[in-house]
């Protein structure tokens, strides 16, 4: 081989001398000669019958079109190793081949029948590929050939050949469009197909195809929402948008209703986010409409939004806004706020993911604004920000600025005034002036702010300035006379034509308001004349004339001479506009008709601009498109059809029974829990019965306290670490040391949170009107309720919904305990927010200046109020049954802690029931207990009816029987058994008692050894103060103080409600933090369980 | 849907085209560079440019353009998305995403490339598959290929491409198992200048290396799952067993992926690990300033805080900075009028401080505009949310894996105003 030595040498790089013609004078003729010369070579390579140097010579071929060299003369030799047996080779000639066989029609015959000879290969992956490359060759003569081999891989044994086939469907399409009616065959095959492979891939050759045939999704489309979770990312965004349009036409506007009274669904919107069955605000209105017949909204609907909403956590941004999309144009307004946090989470993406999404977080934010509300903050510029980012951002702020909101708002845009990109500084102007049409309360602040902004240094923010205050001033000019003086002082300086201009018409426009200093606006300006921008002379003379018809006294001449100036200039539009006003205005022997009514054209009294986002009414474009984003129609957009007003017949999409049941074995892993393998969950429940022995073993009271201790995380993850070392590990045990070390950091940092937690608490509780407040603590609470909701998607017969309920039973407590604090708070600040509380700031505020507002933030900020939490059960309100698996039933319970009337051991619980469906609900009572030894429960007296929309409170009591086992019953209806069960916390199962320091002592003194256990702590810096102490402790268990002499002691007593035995816990606080816990009591399950409560709401 | 790929250099130069459908001519990317010198700056041509005949979508990834060629109506993100797992595959494959590494490997990228997109459509997108078509290029392969000839393509097909797990490759074997898990954290925060927090938000990934035989089912469980307020997951977990459980359950892919990103919302108030003291102000009339900057440890939980860098974009009219500082070592560029100050790790009982004069371009106005701190720390062995896993079991296999879970905080896009 003596071309050998040659490419060996540029093996390295593909700029080696194999490319000797850059650099090269392309007019030289240098080009031709070395490039047959290195083709010669290569195709020599090409015919030798070693595989090695074929490779090497197609790598370089291929390297060649990857820099889009011509590689075409090559054909010939490559074609012929079509056949290479070689994989590499072949695949490499496959690449050289698509990319040329168009150019070469005839050569590329040449390699049709290996392709025809590989589609009958048993290897499916060779049958995959030669379709792939007998579709992608753009050859129309093998138009028949590729018809057959597409409908022969529809029918394959293998779902990748099918995919390939659902490929080749709009390559050929694409090739000869006169084959539409046979490739609609073979696409409404493909649909029919099971597999989540193929999925995505025939939709996508739908969409391509034939969009207009919405009638071959019908059978298809329960089966497409059910596979949809498991298809390929790709394949879902394609198959979201398809279903978006499909459900347009097949189902009634969720809305139809709500649009009626635009107030309560806006208001059902805040209340009830995770609404899963129907908004509150459609019942508001059907209420208030009862005209109109109810909306029901069609299961297959439901079915959509119920199966694309998980897929809002997909990793993929490009699912993410599908989903989100879809719930913008075809949920009900309660349940479209549901895809504005998934939303927020893209914008921590890459910069082009931010750009696109906040393009259409800017749309929606203009229609739904109070979902994006309380991610205001989320919005904020950073200066490191691209500026396109920073002018999106301050769009959407724009839009989402209202009265409650916009001081802080203001207060931000203060900060960005202040930036060097000056294009953002000019974006932030304008948006100020939005903010002040928008919000008339504000008015005055942002035009105070705008006016200081003119003693800016830098000419564009003042010329920005300037034109947003001309804007504004429009609108009330009356009160403004000294902004328009101040503004006529600035022409002296300012050069910007724009900001000239601007001052220039508004001070023709109002010149009563500055009698004085129009006319000699005018002279100066007159004098200048020549010297100006084409803008600004157009408006001398619109000053001129305006001047002229209120006090030609005075300005008669220099109009003329204006006039005259103008009638000379170079610009035909001031030649122009010069001749037409001469005309209007002063009055001449013929054609005086115009000039009699010249006060009425100049000086008509203007509509004031309206300033608008550039986003309104981009929402007709289907959100996520290319179409929305460039905001004009894409090549190949399809419409977003309006709803129909009748619904078409639903019965369409029905499809035999055996067949349904087939796909919900193939859904995957992700989709059904219960498609966890069988010995996951044996194992898992093994275990959780052998930790739960001596958890429920309690009841009797003798279980030692180690045993108990079982369930403590803690525990679980040390022993979890020294598996790990057993199996030789060095490395990880100093791992779970290092975690050790983390916790005891973490407690410190988790009262830390907490104490801030109050501190925004408290921040939103002066902010906040109540309505919002509302909004984002029931958001809060429905979030941390949706792992006990969720249970209904497996609830399908009894035996399964048992299973989830022992599941989360088994969740250690310590676990349940954090995120119920949470709740509390949160809830409580529902109860603290007064009914009458003003929005945002007061009005005083609001009306000092821009600046005022900036050092108004740190003040707010920095004010600490006491907390005010009452020793209420920590335990907040929790629920029993989710409206979802209660058919629209919704049932809370809350440990009330007063003593239950009936019976004295009984733990009486507070339990609300609402009606969220939309027929009432008869019945209620407790159905037969299945209750552990020893539980008993007091039922509540049957609520006989509970009307849609109504709520209802009733009392019972649970005697625990002294152990923390849950007492599960079912809740009956007429029609209806939901199970549930109660699970009370260790310190609900207590009363207080008082009693004195020395009884207290006496007491203790009985109860050593065995049945004291001390724990030792660090109290966080936040928890030191007595109240808080209190307040955590109380909270936690249900206690009463006692009173105590030294300072440093806390000592709180009760008795467990069934056997009235003691319980005295004593909290021992030492320098710097370091506390110690103690607690006595005879039993001593309950002793351990409590420490572990109070010293984690203690350190948390 | 994608009709063509252009790679495009910082200079301008196309140096990789592929077509999935008819040729494109190169010429339409003149109307991308017309964008690019609109822009002026990299970070700002907008990703989604219209043509008379195509829409281009772009992305800017380490210093290179990959521009698409689009012709129909297609969802941006869609694309985007699919630009940056290529950005993605190249850094998995060659170690790097530059133009260096993709010319040496061009075949490698062409085939990739080919296996990635049919006709436009993305066929083949992750990693394990991707790997098991088209080996990565390693020394010791690319040496007994020029020997033998063989070839990095396999032959079969992935049999992750056919079932319902397509992340994972069959047939995975290793001597040691292992599977590590990497919490990061990173705080997102805007400090007004008298130090009080504007917004503040913790974003975490939790980055897995799994290596372990066979087909292993995992469970990861969370001492305080509630933390986490909004997540997002790799195609591999199971949605349901989260929503009810709270258990992260998954058959891991091979190798290194990132297992979820979770955002902690700024309700529970985020702690600030450290604080900054500074000022800058300018004398009237006279073409000097004083600066001056300190920064100390606040709520570190007892860690040390390391990696201190502040970066400051100081105003146009500075022309130089003549500081002093106690610890580390500043840089000043005046071409961009970039300060660093590279600090290295705090010390509570000696705070670094950086303090000295600003001289500013004489005759110049005093700047109105104030400079914003960006500030990079790292602090090892903690969550700061409080995160932690609780415990990590594997079902499915017999043998027992080495497990390891590391916690790292970084500052995100942590900025002081002034």
């Amino acid at each position: 081989m003596s071309a050998a030595p040659a490419y060996s040498e540029d093996k390295g790089g593909s700029a080696g001398p194999g490319e000797p013609e850059y650099g090269h004078d392309p007019a030289s003729g240098g080009i031709f000669s070395s490039d047959y010369k290195r083709h010669d070579d290569l195709k020599e390579m090409l015919d030798t019958n070693k595989d090695s140097l074929k490779l090497e010579a197609m790598k370089r071929i291929v390297a060649m079109i990857a820099r889009g060299k011509n590689a075409s003369d090559l054909f010939p030799a490559v074609v012929k190793n079509v056949a290479c047996k070689n994989i590499e080779v072949k695949k490499l000639v496959y690449v050289y081949l698509v990319r040329y066989a168009e150019e070469q029609q005839d050569l590329a015959l040449l390699s049709i029948s290996t392709f025809q000879r590989g589609l009958k290969d048993p290897n499916q992956l060779i049958r995959a590929s030669a379709l792939r490359v007998l579709s992608s060759i753009r050859v129309p003569i093998i138009v028949p050939i590729m018809m057959l081999a597409i409908k022969e891989a529809a029918s394959d044994m293998s779902p990748y050949v099918r995919k390939t086939a659902a490929h080749a469907i709009p390559k050929l399409y694409s090739l000869d469009s006169d084959q539409k009616d046979q490739l609609i065959e073979v696409i409404e095959k493909l649909l029919a197909d099971k597999t989540t492979l193929v999925a995505g891939s025939v939709v996508m050759a739908f969409e391509e195809v034939c969009p207009e045939r919405i009638d071959l999704i019908h059978k298809n489309y329960r089966k497409l929402c059910n596979l949809l979770i498991d298809v390929e990312e790709w394949g879902q965004v394609v198959i979201i948008s398809m279903l978006t349009r499909y459900a347009r036409t097949q189902f009634l506007s969720p809305t139809q209703n709500e649009s009626l009274l635009e107030e309560n669904a806006e208001k059902a919107f805040y209340g009830s986010e995770e609404d899963e069955a129907k908004g509150a605000g459609s019942e508001e209105t059907a209420a208030a409409a009862p005209a109109r017949k109810p909306y029901i909204m069609d299961p297959d609907h439901r079915l959509l939004l119920r199966n694309t909403k998980p897929l809002l956590q997909s990793r993929s941004a490009a699912v993410v806004m599908a989903v989100a999309q879809l719930y913008f144009h075809l949920a009900p307004k309660a349940e479209v706020g549901v895809i504005a946090k998934a939303l927020v989470r893209l914008l921590r993406s890459h910069s082009e993911v931010q750009y696109v999404v906040l393009q259409n977080v800017a749309t929606m934010s203009i229609k739904r604004r109070g979902m994006f509300e309380p991610y205001l903050k989320s919005f904020y510029i950073r200066s490191t920000d691209p500026t396109q980012i920073k002018i999106l951002k301050l769009e959407v702020l724009t839009n989402l600025a209202n009265e409650t909101n916009i001081p802080t708002v203001l207060r931000e845009f203060q900060t960005y005034i202040r930036s060097m990109d000056k294009d953002f500084v000019a974006a932030t102007i304008q948006a100020i002036g939005r903010c002040a049409t928008n919000i008339g309360r504000v008015r005055d602040t942002c035009l105070n702010g705008l006016v200081q902004l003119l003693s800016n240094r830098d000419e564009l923010v003042v010329a920005e300035s300037v034109v947003v205050i001309k804007k504004l001033l429009q609108m009330q000019p009356a009160q403004h006379g000294e902004i328009i003086k101040h503004l006529a002082k600035l022409t002296d300086n300012i050069q910007v034509p724009m900001a000239r201009a601007s001052i220039l018409w508004l001070i023709g426009e109002y010149c009563e308001h500055v009698p004085r200093i129009a006319p000699d606006v005018l002279r100066k300006m007159a004098k200048s004349f020549t010297a100006e921008e084409d803008i600004v002379k157009l408006q001398v003379i619109n000053l001129a004339a305006k001047l002229y018809l209120t006090n030609s006294k005075q300005t008669k001449l220099l109009t003329q001479y204006v006039l005259s100036l103008a009638k000379y200039d170079q610009n035909y539009d001031i030649r122009d506009r010069a001749r037409f006003t001469r005309q209007l205005i002063v009055p001449s022997e013929q054609g005086g008709a115009l000039s009699r009514h010249a006060k009425k054209l100049f000086l008509a009294p203007k509509p004031a601009p309206v300033l608008e986002s550039s986003f309104k009414d981009r929402d007709h474009f289907q959100l996520g498109s290319l179409s929305h984003l460039l905001n004009a129609k894409a090549t190949g957009y399809q419409e977003l059809p309006d709803w129909p007003e009748e619904a078409p017949d639903p019965s369409v999409r029905n499809v035999e029974e055996e067949d349904l049941s087939l796909i919900e074995t193939h859904v995957g892993l992700l989709g059904e829990y219960t498609e966890v393998p069988e010995w996951t969950k044996c194992s898992n429940r093994e275990k959780r019965k052998e930790k739960e022995k001596p958890f429920y073993s309690d009841s009797e009271g003798e279980s030692g306290p180690t045993e108990s201790a079982d369930s403590d995380p803690e525990s679980e993850s040390e022993s979890d670490s020294k598996s790990s070392s057993e199996s030789g590990s060095g490395e990880s045990s100093s791992e779970s040391d290092n975690e050790d070390q983390d916790e005891d950091e973490e407690k410190g940092r988790g009262s830390e949170s907490e104490q801030s937690e109050e501190d925004g608490k408290r921040k939103t509780k002066k902010k906040v009107p109540e309505g919002k407040g509302e909004a984002s603590s029931s958001d809060e609470d429905s979030d941390s309720s949706s792992s006990t909701s969720e249970s209904e998607m497996t609830s399908e017969s009894e035996e399964e919904q048992l299973e989830p309920a022992s599941w989360r039973r088994k969740t250690p407590p310590s676990s349940k305990r954090a995120p119920a604090t949470k709740e509390i708070s949160l809830l409580d600040l529902e109860d603290f927010t007064p009914p009458s509380v003003q929005p945002v700031s007061p009005p005083a505020i609001v009306s000092t200046s821009l600046a005022a507002d900036l050092e108004g933030l740190t003040l707010t900020d920095s004010t600490l109020v006491p907390s005010l939490l009452s020793p209420v059960s920590r335990v907040g309100r929790q629920e029993l049954l989710h409206r979802v698996a209660g058919e629209g039933l919704v049932v809370d319970y809350t440990f009330s802690r007063q003593p239950f009337s009936g019976d004295p051991h009984m733990v009486s619980v507070h339990i609300h029931f609402s009606n969220s469906s939309d027929t009432p609900i008869k019945g209620l009572h407790v159905g037969t207990p299945k209750l552990p030894a020893g539980i008993s429960i007091q039922e509540f007296p049957e609520i006989e009816s509970l009307a849609p929309g109504e709520s209802a409170t009733a009392v019972m009591g649970i005697n625990f029987c002294d152990s923390t086992q849950a007492a599960n019953f079912q809740l009956c209806t007429q029609t209806r058994q939901f199970y549930v069960s109660i699970q009370p916390p260790v310190g609900e199962l207590m009363a207080p008692v008082f009693m004195s320091e020395n009884e207290f002592k006496k007491e203790q003194g009985k109860l050593m050894g065995m049945n004291e256990i001390t724990e030792k702590l660090m109290l966080p810096d936040t928890c030191r103060s007595d109240h808080v102490v209190v307040q955590k402790v109380t909270a936690t268990a249900n206690l009463g103080r006692v009173p105590c002499g030294t300072s440093d002691e806390y000592r709180f007593a009760g008795r467990t409600l069934t056997s009235g035995s003691l319980v005295l816990l004593t909290l021992d606080a030492r320098q710097a933090g370091a506390a110690q816990l103690t607690v006595n009591s005879e039993k001593m399950v309950i002793g351990t369980m409590l420490v572990k409560d109070v010293i984690q709401a203690l350190t948390q | 849907m994608i009709h063509s790929l252009f790679l495009i250099n910082c200079s301008g130069d196309i140096f990789l085209e592929k077509h999935w459908k008819s040729v494109v001519s190169q010429s339409v990317c003149d109307y991308f560079f017309e964008a690019q010198e609109k822009a002026a700056d990299v970070e700002n041509v907008p990703p989604v440019i219209s043509t008379p005949h195509h829409y281009l979508i772009s992305i800017y990834r380490d210093k290179l353009f990959f521009v698409s060629v689009i012709q129909t109506e297609v969802p941006p993100l869609f694309v985007i998305e699919f630009l940056h797992r290529v950005a993605d595959t190249f850094q998995d494959y060659f170690g790097e995403c530059s133009e260096a590494a993709i010319k040496d490997n061009v075949v490698i990228v062409y085939e990739l490339l080919e296996e990635m997109l049919d006709n436009g459509f993305p066929l083949a997108t992750e990693s394990n598959i991707l790997k098991e078509l088209i080996k990565p290029p390693t020394i010791l392969r690319s040496v007994v290929n020029s020997i033998t000839g063989s070839s990095n393509v396999g032959d079969t097909l992935p049999t992750g491409q056919l079932s319902n797990i397509p992340w994972r490759r069959a047939g995975v074997k290793y001597t040691n198992n292992e599977a590590y898990f990497d919490v990061v954290e990173e705080i997102d925060a805007i400090i007004d200048k008298s130090g009080s927090t504007v917004f503040a938000e913790i974003q975490g990934v939790i980055d897995a290396c799994i290596k372990l035989s066979g087909m292993p089912d995992l469970s990861l469980s969370f001492m305080n799952p509630r933390l986490l307020d909004d997540v997002s997951f790799h195609p591999c977990i199971r949605f349901k067993r989260w929503e009810s459980e709270r258990i992260l359950s998954f058959i891991p892919p091979d190798g290194n992926f990132r297992l979820i990103s979770y955002r902690v919302s700024s309700q529970n108030l985020v702690a600030i690990p450290v604080y900054v003291k500074h000022s800058i102000s300018f004398k009237e009339n006279s073409s000097c300033g004083r600066f001056d900057i300190t920064i100390g440890p606040k709520q570190n939980m007892g860690k040390t805080i390391e990696g201190i860098t502040v970066t400051v974009h100081m105003p146009k009219v500075v022309l130089n900075m003549n500081l002093t500082t106690t610890q580390g070592s500043y840089t000043f560029d005046p071409v961009t009028k970039v300060l660093t100050w590279d600090v290295g790790k705090i010390t509570p009982q000696k705070l670094p401080s950086l303090k000295g004069l600003v001289n500013l371009q004489s005759g110049a106005p005093k700047p109105e505009e104030n400079p914003s701190l960006n500030i990079q720390f790292k602090i090892q062995q903690l969550a700061i949310s409080g995160l932690k896993v609780n415990r990590l079991d594997m079902y499915g296999e017999k043998y027992k894996p080495f497990k390891g879970v590391k916690y790292v905080t970084k500052a995100g896009k942590f900025q002081v105003y002034y």
